[in-house]
């Protein structure tokens, strides 16, 4: 019995795991013509360890940082070959893959104009290698390489805009969206795939073994990231805000202390303080409070 | 179908009558009139490939990688710095059997920078599973990327081929060629067919990880392929006379003159043809001399090689490149030919000469002539400057 | 030729993830059952099955127990018991 025969079951992510969650519903969303390039990381070696795949797509990983050169070159054989209008093409990786080690192929992409989904699965570490800090670590996280200690509360750098740099590139279609919300991603993939051209969208992927929250916990502490105003859900479309969802704002403790990476934190009002702040901007950037 | 060209005209000419749906490449000098002809084709609609412009070497090593794996023939040609930036990607393409073609216009490495020809680049990458062939001149390189297609995509190969063709000397050098027709070359080079492809129709993962239990057996397996490319490159070298008229024996060495011969240079690439001038003058003095070219590096012939030396008592062999702290590559090669062997010269010296672009004179190779006496040397350098080490730094 | 390592998905039987569980495992008490689909939705492992009201299911030769399901379903008609013994699975 296969629920999903484009991301099948048996795949060995650990239990809860947000990103599993993103890649299914990415992939349903796209549908079965969907050739997809995949950046080593979490996804690719728990999706298809041989002699298994879960992906019932064409798949194919090269290396760490290439999958949006590797889909460049697979969507100009598509185009080629004929096939490019009845075929999708969606590269992918994690947080690191993206936006640090993958950001030149990934900025070449954007620029050249390929008509390809590139997907951000945004764990918020080097999840793979055993939780050790990236670009796109929130300030103040405590990860293996930005321990808390006793002159430091973690991570000393805000988490790098990637959104805003793919922006940046005039693209057609920039989002991101969360495995907390499941419908919202599945709609934002589905729209993407009618806009030509590259886009980009960013999933917020809670990580339990990563972040240090029970498995369960997967939905609470997603949208708890939302719902605060640290992961702002928002689309823009040719560089254009067009869409964002709006909250409520949560204090960011309520998110800090779902999980263990930020537990460090819960004595230092100046530390919450400081993160407080980073919601606040957020806030007010994206125009994310709810309007009386 | 004769013409006055320059060398990288000329490739980008039999690119073109090859007909890759996909091109990608990064300038780097020397490699850059190959991609500007080539690019030049498409803007012209000459050319139908997708030719993908892109930020590095690296992605343009992906790019064709991507093309490939959809099932498409691919190209990309780069120099020195530009190889050494795609060499993660050079060593994936060959573990994933995939039948990329590439042009390695062959020049030296940096520090100190140095834009001229050594064969330090491709030989850095040898063993990296592709298949690496060196040219001696335009003739030669124009043959062998249609060769290097053929081979590729052949079912029993699957693997990448490097056509090496020194940086300058041959892609600036202006020639009179032989350019193949196209129905000559449709005729060689059928449709590229692929094994496999990513296709929707019937998908597949490709790229897998492989734990302990599998990841030995694929590099056996490109062990074995490489051996076997030894018979294929005979093979596929008659197929190719029969169509274009040539005289290649089995492109994997060349023997000049070394059927008699007591002393014998071993060399690669074009500086074979400044030997050849010298082995003709030395023979005309009545000295048994003679010359063996390496037309392929990877697989190394060794059992040809053998065949071909195993009567003569002194070879010297001269390397464009070097391999610091140890005996220079092609030397090593050399005297693995001969180990636990019945025959076997008495000397194998190891010289060096052309680094970044240093000439290899006449005169450069009768020293190495000279110098070939019963004291066997080991990467001795030709052609020294004493007075610049001299110099000591900080005085 | 072996190398290229590629692989069809129909060819794939995947890992028995099942194993994995040891506490707790969804229990669907096909009472309240809406018919939302989103305990299908946000199963990690995509191992729900089912499109009518009380007619969800899990696969648990792959489910891990996480128990996203239950945490997310708006009726509460999914409910995390102790593991049984494996046996009653087969």
């Amino acid at each position: 019995m296969e629920n999903s025969p484009l991301f099948k079951s048996g795949h060995t992510a650990c239990a809860g795991c947000g990103q599993a969650i993103a890649a299914r519903l990415v992939i349903e969303a796209a549908g079965p013509n969907t050739i997809v390039a995949n950046n080593t990381g979490c996804l690719e070696v728990f999706s298809t360890k041989y002699p298994e795949t879960a992906w019932g797509v064409p798949w194919i990983h090269s290396l760490f940082e290439n999958s949006a050169a590797v889909a460049s070159g697979i969507e100009a054989a598509l185009i080629y070959l004929g096939k490019k209008a009845t075929t999708n093409v969606i590269a992918q990786g994690g947080d690191g893959s993206t936006g640090d080690i993958g950001l030149q192929a990934l900025s070449g992409m954007l620029e050249r104009g390929h008509d390809i989904l590139y997907v951000c699965y945004d764990n918020e570490a080097y999840m793979n290698t055993g939780v050790q800090r990236s670009g796109l670590t929130p300030f103040d996280t405590n990860t293996t390489t930005s321990p808390s200690g006793k002159i430091s509360s973690g991570n000393i750098r805000p988490k790098k805009p990637v959104p805003e740099i793919c922006n940046a590139h005039g693209i057609p279609y920039v989002a991101t969206a969360s495995a907390g919300f499941p419908q919202d991603l599945s709609r934002k993939v589905k729209k993407a795939f009618t806009i030509k051209g590259p886009k980009y969208i960013q999933v917020h992927v809670p990580c339990p073994l990563g972040w240090r929250h029970e498995s369960n916990q997967m939905l609470p502490v997603a949208k708890l990231a939302v719902e605060t105003g640290l992961y702002p859900l928002f689309e823009y479309e040719n560089g254009i805000l067009v869409n964002r969802k709006q909250i409520t704002p949560k204090p960011v403790e309520e998110y800090l202390k779902s999980q263990g990476r930020f537990k460090h934190l819960l004595n230092s009002p100046e530390e919450i303080k400081k993160i407080q702040e980073i919601a606040d901007n957020n806030i007010k950037k994206y125009g994310l409070k709810v309007e009386a | 179908m004769k013409e006055f060209v320059e060398g990288s005209h000329a490739i980008a000419q039999i690119i073109k009558a090859c007909q890759p749906g996909v091109i990608s490449a990064y300038p780097i000098t020397p490699q850059t009139h190959i991609v500007e002809d080539l690019a030049q084709m498409v803007s012209n609609g000459e050319l139908g490939s997708q030719f993908v412009n892109v930020e590095s070497e690296h992605s343009a090593a992906s790019v064709v990688l991507g093309g490939s794996a959809t099932g498409v023939r691919v190209y990309t040609a780069t120099s020195s710095q530009g190889l050494f930036y795609m060499q993660e990607v050079v060593f994936n393409i060959a573990g994933m059997r995939l039948p990329v073609v590439m042009t390695c216009a062959n020049r030296a490495v940096s520090a100190p920078i140095n834009i001229w020809n050594d064969q330090q680049d491709s030989i850095s990458l040898r063993d990296s599973g592709w298949i690496q062939i060196y040219a001696e001149n335009n003739q030669e390189a124009v043959d062998f990327h249609l060769i290097a297609y053929r081979l590729a995509e052949d079912k029993r190969v699957m693997l990448p081929v490097m056509v090496c063709m020194d940086g300058f000397i041959l892609t600036h050098g202006m020639e009179t060629l032989d350019l193949p027709e196209q129905d000559k070359v449709d005729k060689f080079l059928p449709k590229y067919n692929p094994l496999y492809k990513l296709d929707p129709a019937d998908p597949i993962s490709m790229g897998l990880l492989a734990d302990p239990d599998y990841y030995m057996e694929t590099r056996f397996a490109i062990q074995e392929t490489m051996k076997s490319s030894i018979d294929y490159l005979s093979e596929i070298s008659g197929q190719f006379n029969a169509v274009f008229g040539r005289d290649y024996k089995d492109l994997l060495i060349e023997e000049y003159q070394t059927k008699d011969a007591e002393k014998v240079i071993v060399a690669m690439g074009s500086v074979c043809g400044t030997i050849k001038e010298v082995v003709d003058e030395q023979r005309s003095k009545g000295k048994k001399v003679g010359l063996l070219r390496i037309i392929a590096f990877r697989p190394f012939p060794y059992a040809r090689i053998y065949e071909a030396l195993k009567h003569v008592s002194k070879i010297a062999v001269l390397d464009k490149a070097v391999s610091l702290g140890a005996y220079a590559p092609i030397a090593v090669e050399m005297k693995a030919a001969f180990y636990g062997k019945k025959k076997a010269p008495q000397v194998i010296s190891s010289f060096v000469a052309g680094l970044g672009g240093r000439d290899i004179t006449l005169e450069s190779v009768r020293e190495i002539f000279r110098r070939l006496s019963a004291k066997e040397v080991n990467s001795d350098f030709i052609d020294l400057k004493p007075e610049l080490l001299k110099e000591e730094y900080g005085k | 030729m072996f190398g290229p390592l590629t692989v069809k998905p129909s060819e794939s039987k995947g890992d028995k993830t099942g194993s994995w569980r040891t506490l707790v495992r969804p229990h669907y008490l096909h009472k309240d059952c809406i018919a939302c689909r989103m305990c299908l939705l946000i199963c990690p492992e995509g191992c729900v099955s089912g499109k009518e009201k009380n007619a969800f299911s899990v696969n648990y030769t792959y489910c891990k127990g996480c128990g996203l399901c239950a945490d997310i379903c708006p009726k509460k008609d999914i409910a995390m018991v102790p593991e049984e013994q494996k046996s009653e699975e087969k």
